[in-house]
């Protein structure tokens, strides 16, 4: 019985927590967000070298053979830092590929996934706003794809495209190509200018099918919800951090704001919501890596509970800041934009509440 | 991570379940009436009969009880293992078998005794208060000192032998069932107020002392208002040294909140949640099949989840030896909210039926809920109040600048 994080894990966590503050503080953040998004893949390349795109690729494709829970610590540190660029798109696509890949796929795309020399992502969610995937327009005829994606994240940035899509057999998994003839990729404007979004097409795209697409399916889409739901943990825990730190600083009526029982109560009440979620991101991942039968309803329960959370943490921190919290050269919008993208990726939270009484049988 | 018990952990249940099924049987388990509706509420399966008390000393000897008490003073004294505890604690509930007892005298009064009590203090009230024969209520809040627990006036003087106490402690719980009483009095006037407090044991049949029953809001009466009119207690009765009271009753209010804020009892008012809501029937349809309904109850189940989980968390933590931060403050304003919504929840499953009071066949739930409803504000005021808790959560927890004391 141990319910805590093993020294490779902490010592994962912590390298990422002081790269990221070193070589990624909002300044370089800020520059990422108003560029091109060639300034994302270096940054996705240095993080690589860390180990981040390879956590949970095999040994045998260079990577770290973790699990999703070490993953998991990765995505917490990273909604920490605002950090900008593929990784909730890469990750579900890492999942796809060793979960449903071929020995041929895996080959070709996890070492370069790995290293960070290829970026792969995932386009899932539709027109529609569905996110279930027997309810997709997107089909495969052979080695075809016909249908629009949207919500796809870093497509312009991406080698490849895992595409989750229906052909006669059922919902499966297709792998697009950069560059692939009928593609059509453009951008869209978002909120979260550290998490782009594009909107994919295809017409009659060559596309490999997955071998075991069809049983990965739900393995990728509750990774990314648990992925979010860290992502989410890290990023409210820096708001919450960022409102203490400013009580403790600016004074009015000649004290530290941070002395007057309102503000204190705001804080604790923040903290005594956040701080339990914790062990709730975990006990996901760690469902998702050895409880099997719990993962989904956990990842759903996840998802919806710290997309909630995050949106109170990052408004509360935003009122508790007065003015200064409101503006564009102050930082915490940039979380507070994060929170939108958590809660509206991969589908909102009462939808995702549904599925969980569904599961649970009531 | 690794949920699962090493073979040593395994084998030591194996241990505590044969030593279950062979001194608690079902025979016993059917001997006596089940508990009444409140103490079911508050998770206090607790039987003092002889054939309880008989098990209990069994329990004890072979070291599944009171493991941090010494043998000497009736207790188990095993080395510290959060994990067997654990174990312990979940075999017991199992089996339905007499556990610890979870009132103040066994969880509060005896942690206190063994570490501030002298020889004879703890010979003649450790054992028999561990096997439920003797039983305690506490004499801290007064009408004018609640929250700021350290104001209180009742007023101890030496008169030889004696202190000599008058005064009025209020909010005592079971203060009609109570054998004895530990109680903080002032007995230093002139010292500042922390110093000038002392933690005495008052026997609840001393001439002078008058116990008078609070009716709450749920109707019931579990508090009492304690006057005191020179009520003379043995000078031997003073635990700690005189003017120590204050630092003396801090291992007492910190086992309280460990007390408090387990999720237990939560859990089980939300798999009662649960079941309301399968067999009640809103406009026509199961109550569960209603979309905001379901929506809200996998909110509260993933509140719970989380208090859960955070303590398999903080019980890694205690094994390992690690500062449980906040993780661990927060739980007492966490779980104590979680508790009052779920029954609010509840009140809103049973639509008009929530009107109906405890005891009323026309609710499914026996009007327990609504009980529950209000019993819930009860748990969030008591031990510490809810705003003292993000007070303690922002000074301790976060660093916030301290309340003038």
């Amino acid at each position: 019985m141990d319910f805590g994080l093993s020294e490779d894990q902490l010592l994962l966590k912590d390298t990422v927590r002081r790269f990221l503050a070193e070589r990624c503080p909002t300044t370089r953040v800020r520059q990422l967000m108003e560029g091109d998004g060639r300034g994302e893949k270096d940054l996705w390349k240095e993080l690589a070298e860390l180990g981040v795109a390879g956590v949970i690729v095999p040994a045998a494709h260079g990577g770290l053979e973790r699990e999703l829970l070490d993953l998991a610590l990765v995505a917490e540190e990273l909604g920490y830092a605002a950090t900008p660029g593929p990784f909730v798109g890469a990750a579900m696509a890492t999942v796809a590929l060793v979960e449903g890949g071929d020995a041929t796929l895996q080959k070709r795309w996890l070492e370069a996934i790995a290293s960070g020399e290829a970026i792969v992502t995932v386009a899932w969610g539709e027109e529609n706003g569905e996110w279930t995937p027997d309810q997709f327009q997107t089909t495969a005829k052979g080695d075809r794809l016909n249908g629009r994606k949207l919500m796809v994240p870093s497509a312009l940035a991406a080698d490849a495209i895992v595409v989750a899509a229906r052909d006669a057999a059922g919902p499966g998994l297709w792998l697009v190509e950069r560059d692939a003839i009928g593609t059509d990729i453009a951008a869209l404007t978002v909120n979260d200018l550290t998490r782009r979004l594009d909107s994919v097409s295809f017409a009659d795209t060559p596309a490999v099918k997955l071998p075991s697409g069809a049983a990965a399916l739900q393995r990728v889409f509750d990774a990314g919800l648990i992925l979010i739901g860290a992502d989410a943990y890290g990023g409210s825990h820096r708001c919450l951090e960022m409102a203490r730190d400013y009580a403790l600083t600016r004074e009015q009526f000649g004290q530290v704001i941070g002395a007057f029982q309102a503000v204190k109560h705001q804080l604790a009440n923040m903290a005594a919501d956040l701080e339990p979620s914790l062990a709730l991101v975990w006990y996901a991942a760690h469902a998702f890596d050895r409880i099997r039968d719990q993962s989904t309803r956990h990842a759903a329960l996840v998802k919806a509970h710290m997309a909630d959370l995050y949106d109170r943490i990052t408004r509360d921190a935003t009122e508790l800041h007065g003015g200064i919290g409101f503006t564009w050269e102050f930082d915490l919008h940039l979380w507070f934009r994060r929170a939108i993208f958590d809660r509206s990726f991969l589908g909102e939270a009462s939808y995702h509440r549904s599925r969980a009484a569904d599961l649970a049988g009531w | 991570m690794d949920l699962s018990y090493s073979a040593e952990y395994e084998q030591f249940r194996a241990e505590v379940r044969a030593f279950l099924a062979e001194h608690w049987t079902d025979a016993d388990r059917e001997s006596s009436p089940p508990p009444d509706g409140q103490a079911a509420l508050m998770g206090a399966v607790i039987r003092t009969d002889e054939r309880a008390t008989q098990f209990r000393l069994e329990a004890i000897a072979r070291g599944y009880l009171y493991r941090h008490v010494p043998k000497a003073y009736g207790g188990g004294e095993q080395p510290y293992d959060p994990l067997k505890s654990t174990i312990i604690a979940e075999e017991f509930r199992r089996a339905k078998a007499p556990g610890e007892m979870v009132g103040q005298g066994a969880s509060m009064l005896v942690p206190t005794l063994v570490e501030h009590g002298t020889e004879a203090q703890k010979r003649q009230f450790v054992r028999d208060t561990l096997l439920g024969q003797i039983v305690w209520c506490q004499g801290y809040s007064e009408p004018g000192s609640g929250s700021d627990l350290a104001s209180l006036r009742t007023r101890a003087e030496l008169d030889g032998d004696f202190w000599v106490v008058n005064g009025q402690k209020i909010w005592t719980s079971n203060a009609t069932e109570a054998h004895w009483m530990f109680c903080l009095v002032r007995t230093e006037p002139d010292a500042p107020k922390h110093d000038g407090i002392s933690y005495l044991l008052i026997d609840m049949k001393t001439p002078g002392l008058d116990v008078r029953p609070l009716r709450q809001m749920t109707g019931e009466s579990d508090f009492s208002e304690v006057f005191f009119d020179n009520v003379r207690v043995p000078k031997q009765n003073l635990v700690g040294p005189r003017g120590k009271g204050w630092i003396v009753s801090r291992s007492t209010l910190k086992h309280e909140r460990a007390l408090i804020g387990g999720s237990f009892i939560t859990r089980r008012t939300f798999d009662g949640l649960v079941t309301v809501a399968q067999g009640a029937t809103l406009r026509g349809e199961p109550a569960i099949k209603h979309p905001v309904i379901r929506d809200r109850l996998v909110q509260l189940e993933t509140r719970l989840l989380a208090s859960e989980y955070n303590g398999y968390r903080l019980l890694t933590q205690q094994w390992r030896g690690e500062d449980q931060g906040l993780a661990g403050m927060v739980m007492k304003l966490f779980t104590t909210q979680l508790s009052y919504d779920i029954s609010k929840t509840a009140m809103d499953v049973l639509g008009d039926r929530g009107a109906l009071g405890r005891g009323d066949f026309n609710t499914p739930d026996m009007g327990m809920f609504s009980y529950s409803y209000m019993w819930a504000l009860g748990v969030l005021i008591a031990g510490g109040t809810a705003n003292i808790q993000r007070n303690i959560i922002a000074e301790r927890g976060l660093g916030l600048p301290r309340e003038k004391k």
